[in-house]
Order: C-alpha cells, then sequence, then structure tokens
C-alpha cells in the first residue's frame, strides 16, 4: 500500500514571518532548554522577527480544564495576549503549548459562533485593564512554524536522523497531544487522524515515522487524571498502552509536541518500570523522549547540554550516539555558568552509566 | 408513433424503463456515461437474500434491451438538461418527448472516514471491494486452511452527520449479513463480527437471512460503532469500539476489515438541479414530485425519476420504479 499522504487534506495557513510568542507553563520546566532553543532557532538560524512580552501570563488552559477557571475569566486572559499582541504591532500569534493552542481556538471558535461572547469579553478586559485589541491574522502551535521551516533547518542541518553507524533511518515515535487537532481537526497540520506537524520534521531530516497502532491514543495526562491523584493510576495505564504498543518496532526516539505528553511520556517510562518492573528501549534502558524543538536543535548542532536534556528522565545519550552528535559527558551536570548543578541518584531506569 | 424518451443512466432502473417503454412501442435512448449497461450490478457477485447471482438478473435486462433494438449511447455524459432536450459532454444536443432521469448513486467514499484507514492500510477494503474479491474467487490475505478474524462495519457514510450523509442506506445491513455468510462459507474457520448501530432488515426474506447468520452460521454481531482502526506490525488490523449491549469497551485485532460502505447521491445530481423544478433533498438525493403518490415524478411534466436517484434502493425496487416510471412517461405521451 502507498504511503500515507492523506495529511495533505489538511492544510492550515502559517505565517512566515514576525511572531507574536507567548510560553507555555510547564514546557520550560519540565524541558527547561526548549523555548530557548527555538528562540534561537528562529532568531539566529533561520533570521525571523519574534516578539515576545514578559508581563505575557498563563492562558490558565490547565485550571480551565480542571473546572477552577470559568469560561469568562479564560476570555478575558485571552484577550489580554491578544491585547499585547496587538500593542506590539503583531498579528501572528504562536503558542508554546498545546493546551493552550487548544484554548486559543477554541476561543476564538467561539467568539465566531457566538459573537455576543467575544463583545462581553472585550467589555471584561476594558474594565479590568483598560486594553483593547485585535485577534490574531494567523495562529499557530510553534511546531507549526517548526514545521512550516523544516526545509530551511534540513538545509542547514549538521546532523540527520540517521544512525550514523548503520546509515539507517532513526525510527521515531510521535505524539501530537490531544488539544493540538482533536478538538479541531482542520487547525493541524494532517488533521488529527493522521497528522504531520512532527512527521513532516522527521521526514524532512531523514528519520522514519512509525505509525503504531496506538498513535493517536492519550499520553494519559487528561488534566483531572494527572492533577487528582487517586486517578494518576490511569493516567501511567494510558502512557503504558502506547509503550507497549510502540515497543515491537523498537523506536529510536519519542518526539511529543505537548509539553505535558512529552513530561509524561519521558518519566511514566520511570514510574512503570518502578512499579512493573518492565523497561523499554534498547538495553532496557528507556526510550529517549525529546521536544520537537530539542529535535531541531540537535538537527542544527545545538550542545545537547545547553538545550537542557540532562533534565530528562531518560539519558538521550545513546541518541546521540546514534546521531553522531559529540557532546561532552563531563559537562552534562555543568550548568549555564559552568557551575555543578548537582548528578541525580541513579534510578531503576537509567543508572547514570553515561 | 415515433415518440422518443431519453433515459439517462443504463443501470437497471434505466434498463428496466427502457424495456418496458419499448415494449409499449416507444423509442428509448439510454444515455450511459461508462462502456457498458448494467451500472453498478456489474462489480456485485451475489444479490440477497436469496444469494442469486447478480448476472441473473442483469443478462435477461441486456438480452431484451439487445432484443428490443434500443438505441443505447456509452460512454456519454449528460452536461445539461432541460425539460425536453439534454445536451452531452461533446456538445451533442438530442430532444425528446420525455426524459428519465435513472442516474443512480454513487458508493460512499470510505477515503472520507479517515479513522478507519481505507487505501491507507491494507486489510482494510470496503463492501464493495469485497464483491470483486468473491467475483475473484478469493478474498485477499486470508486463508482457506488457517483460522482468520474479520470485521465488518456497518453504515460507513450512512446516518452520519460528521460526512453530511444523515440518510440510512438502508441496503447495507442485509448486505453485510450476506457478505459475512459468504465469508464464511468460503473461510468455515473464520470468526466474524458484524459491528451495528442498528439492524434494519425491511425486506422480505432479511430477517430470516439475520437468524440464519447467527444460528447456522455463528456469526457475531455486536452493537457498537468502531472508534478506529491502526495497523499493527504483522498487518493486521487493531480495532476499538464499545459493546453498547454490556457497556464495555472492546479492542481486537483482526485479519481483514469490511466496511459496508453506504450509498451516497449521484454526482450528477447538483446538474440537473439547475434546472427549474428538479430540487434535492438533504442528502443531495433527488425529491420525487411526492414521495407516497408521484414517487417517479418530478415537478417538470416531461421528466421523470427511477431508481436510486431519488434514494437507496434495493435491486427489486429499483426495477419496479423502472416500471412505473415508463407506465408515467406513456400517459405523459398520451400513447
Amino acid at each position: 500500500m502507498a504511503r500515507n499522504n492523506s495529511w495533505q487534506e489538511y492544510q492550515k495557513d502559517i505565517a512566515d514571518d514576525k511572531y507574536f510568542y507567548v510560553r507555555s507553563c510547564i514546557r520550560q520546566n519540565f524541558f527547561p532548554g526548549s523555548e530557548r532553543v527555538f528562540l534561537n532557532i528562529l532568531r539566529n538560524d533561520l533570521g525571523l522577527d519574534v516578539k515576545e512580552e514578559a508581563i505575557h501570563t498563563s492562558c490558565t488552559g490547565i485550571g480551565y480544564h480542571s473546572d477552577i477557571v470559568p469560561l469568562e475569566t479564560i476570555m478575558a486572559v485571552v484577550a489580554r495576549q491578544f491585547a499585547l499582541m496587538t500593542e506590539a504591532g503583531y498579528e501572528n500569534f504562536i503558542s508554546s503549548c498545546i493546551t493552550s493552542f487548544g484554548i486559543y481556538t477554541e476561543i476564538l471558535e467561539t467568539w465566531h459562533e457566538f459573537p455576543e461572547t467575544e463583545e462581553r469579553a472585550r467589555e471584561d478586559l476594558y474594565k479590568a485593564t483598560g486594553r483593547v485589541f485585535n485577534k490574531p491574522k494567523n495562529l499557530a502551535h510553534t511546531s507549526d512554524i517548526i514545521f512550516h521551516h523544516r526545509e530551511k533547518i534540513a538545509q542547514k542541518a549538521k546532523f540527520r536522523l540517521i544512525n550514523s553507524k548503520t546509515g539507517e533511518p532513526l525510527k521515531v515515535v510521535d505524539h501530537i497531544g490531544c488539544h493540538y487537532a482533536k478538538l479541531f481537526p482542520k487547525k493541524g497540520v494532517g488533521g488529527s487522524e493522521f497528522p504531520y506537524v512532527i512527521a513532516g520534521m522527521v521526514d524532512s531530516w531523514g528519520g522514519d515515522i512509525i505509525d503504531y497502532p496506538e498513535r493517536r491514543h492519550c499520553c494519559g495526562f487528561g488534566f483531572r487524571n494527572y492533577l487528582v491523584k487517586a486517578n494518576r493510576g490511569s493516567s501511567v495505564a494510558n502512557s503504558q498502552k502506547k509503550f507497549e504498543s510502540m515497543a515491537p518496532y523498537k523506536p529510536d526516539l519519542i518526539v511529543g509536541n505537548c509539553p505535558g505528553c512529552s513530561m509524561f511520556l519521558d518519566k511514566w517510562q520511570y514510574t512503570i518500570h518502578e512499579i512493573e518492573g518492565v523497561a523499554y528501549g534498547e538495553n532496557n534502558r528507556g526510550i529517549p523522549t525529546l521536544t520537537y524543538e530539542e529535535m531541531a536543535g540537535l538537527v542544527l548542532g545545538y550542545n545537547p547540554w545547553d538545550m537542557g536534556m540532562q533534565m530528562h528522565q531518560i539519558d538521550v545519550e545513546p541518541l546521540l550516539d546514534k546521531m553522531g552528535v559529540n557532546y561532552d559527558p563531563a559537562e552534562k551536570y555543568l550548568g549555564v555558568n559552568g557551575e555543578y548543578i548537582g548528578r541525580p541518584e541513579d534510578a531503576s531506569i537509567n543508572t547514570n552509566c553515561y | 408513433m415515433n415518440k422518443e424518451v431519453i433515459i439517462i443512466g443504463g443501470g437497471v432502473a434505466g434498463m428496466q424503463c427502457a424495456i418496458s417503454l419499448a415494449e409499449m412501442g416507444v423509442k428509448p435512448t439510454i444515455i450511459e456515461k461508462s462502456d457498458k449497461l448494467g451500472g453498478k450490478l456489474n462489480d456485485w457477485y451475489k444479490l440477497f437474500p436469496t444469494f442469486t447471482s447478480a448476472s441473473e438478473v442483469l443478462n435477461p435486462l441486456k438480452d431484451m434491451i439487445n432484443e428490443l433494438g434500443v438505441d443505447v449511447k456509452l460512454s456519454s455524459e449528460v452536461t445539461k438538461l432541460e425539460p425536453k432536450s439534454v445536451t452531452l459532454a461533446d456538445g451533442t444536443t438530442m430532444s425528446a418527448d420525455a426524459i428519465v432521469i435513472c442516474s443512480g448513486f454513487e458508493v460512499f467514499d470510505a477515503r472520507l472516514k479517515e479513522e478507519y484507514g481505507y487505501k491507507i492500510y491494507d486489510n482494510v477494503i470496503t463492501s464493495v471491494d469485497l464483491e470483486r474479491m468473491f467475483c475473484e474467487g478469493s478474498v485477499q490475505n486470508l486463508d482457506k486452511n488457517s483460522p482468520s478474524r474479520i470485521a465488518i462495519l456497518h453504515c460507513v457514510g450512512s446516518r452520519d452527520e460528521k460526512v453530511c450523509q444523515t440518510h440510512c442506506s438502508r441496503v447495507c445491513c442485509v448486505a453485510g449479513v450476506k457478505q459475512a455468510i459468504e465469508l464464511k462459507e468460503l473461510y468455515p474457520k473464520s470468526e466474524i463480527f458484524n459491528f451495528y448501530m442498528d439492524i434494519r432488515m425491511f425486506g422480505c426474506g432479511y430477517e430470516e437471512l439475520y437468524k440464519e447468520a447467527q444460528i447456522k452460521h455463528n456469526i457475531h454481531f455486536v452493537r457498537g460503532r468502531i472508534s478506529e482502526a491502526a495497523q499493527t506490525i504483522d498487518s493486521k488490523i487493531q480495532i476499538k469500539s464499545e459493546d453498547t449491549l454490556i457497556g464495555r469497551p472492546l479492542k481486537m485485532t483482526v485479519d481483514l476489515l469490511v466496511l459496508m460502505v453506504g450509498m451516497s447521491a449521484g454526482k450528477s445530481n447538483n446538474s440537473f438541479a439547475t434546472t427549474d423544478g428538479i430540487n434535492l433533498n438533504t442528502s443531495g438525493f433527488i425529491s420525487p414530485k411526492n414521495i407516497f403518490t408521484e414517487c417517479v415524478s418530478s415537478d417538470v411534466d416531461s421528466i421523470f425519476y427511477a431508481g436510486t436517484v431519488t434514494a437507496p434502493k434495493n435491486i427489486g425496487e429499483s426495477i419496479t420504479e423502472g416500471v412505473a416510471a415508463a407506465h408515467k412517461v406513456a400517459k405523459f405521451i398520451k400513447l
């Protein structure tokens, strides 16, 4: 059967330049270098204009999906983010978080379907802050931006997603995140069934995407699944279902689109090993799990430790070795100023053997 | 009398209408866009509920068309419809005393239901593909001597607002039962599961066939839609569903997934509907003048309908409408 190209049915407009950037609440905590790498790639490697305002806030999406933040409140918060974009003179709004991207999309669609809610949000924002806003001309997730410029990145690549010893493409599992395209399939590159946003990067950079049976399955975050402690078993079980399904394909790495998913797919591997003694990946050392910014950074030759990859639960060294990335093991636990940041205790799944 | 009637479409309804008119002394001309008469029945193996060979229905109709000397224009498509004339794709205009639209339906394009992986995964096929395989004598990747597990999913492109197909295609339920039995007979060691939302056995002998499938052939019926199909590493198909009768989610791996594709409105209906008096219903089929008393008439005196151009129908109903339309035409042209 021919390779699936159904993603081409789902195209979205992605702006070429001049982006107003809002961060994720959790990406910079779990993958501390990812957002900086994204900005560096856009500004320094691609020469693009990206504006960031220090006074932007959380979108409050986690609170919204946990029934803590009411709809009117989150609409006012989103209206304020758009107001900051408007005041800065930008029209293309990009969000670093899948949850936020889903929130912005949902609210813009709600305002479109129910204009009175937009009027209410404008009124609430003006009364609270005196601000006014224009809606974005273009809304995209930051992975859409990397996808949009993937061929330019490929032209500048120092490493490809290819096993440098065997010459074989690396086998990559992508995880898109439920709120990227399951809410509004036409707002995601490739739709929700055969998403192409990360697969497109992998194709351009030499790897092979694995289409495994539980590819679309939720990582298990699910907000209340994880935030309510009693439900965390369900969260782990969902991730385990994915790991079991992808394991026969022997993936070399997992790439997450969503900050939360990336975190769970990385850290739950340790949890599952602690609970059940089951480890995935080569030599039972786990499957390295990256953000797409980190993947792009590796392709462009960024130092993995500058990108914060020592903060991953699963050691990334086997992947770096396969790609032929040069790295200094002694630098792994040095911070930005060369200061020793401490070495974690040995964990059951990765025993700091690198 | 030299009365002339144009029949658009050479499927069973169009052929029967032409035969009936010719027998009444009218000169019918069939305009068929494909290169042969017979329509979609050409690709069908056996018919429900009797397992009659499709050729047993088709060949006598074709023979009668030949015997009666009905004028047939193959590979000709109507691009413009007027009350007493049609224009063909090659620019030819043909006039007639009446026109009967028998242009039929389209098979629903299962690729639109992306979640089932049709044309993406090798072992996801449609009911139409399966009929072709039956005609060829074997079904892909299934071994007569080895156990296999087959899932048949009903209502693909029927009763589905997400793909703008709100109507019931009617015949797929019994076709799914028929195909399950045929599969069981071809592959006796196989386990067959029909996933359905409702089983609608409206015709004579259908309910009996449904019962026979369960009792005699041990075919399983699960009330639940399949939510997702995905290929496993050994090229089987993993499906997820819910058995709504016991309220439990269900996941299984099958060797073959058959999608019972529904009937969609004919592609040419939209262009026909640009003619005053030709109207479409919400699913895109052409609305007859009155669904009870004038089901083969339009709001244009000289234009009539027969077959699935107005709604999903089975073979017998389509042929009956061909006869009915011929009689309405005869009355209109004052034979």
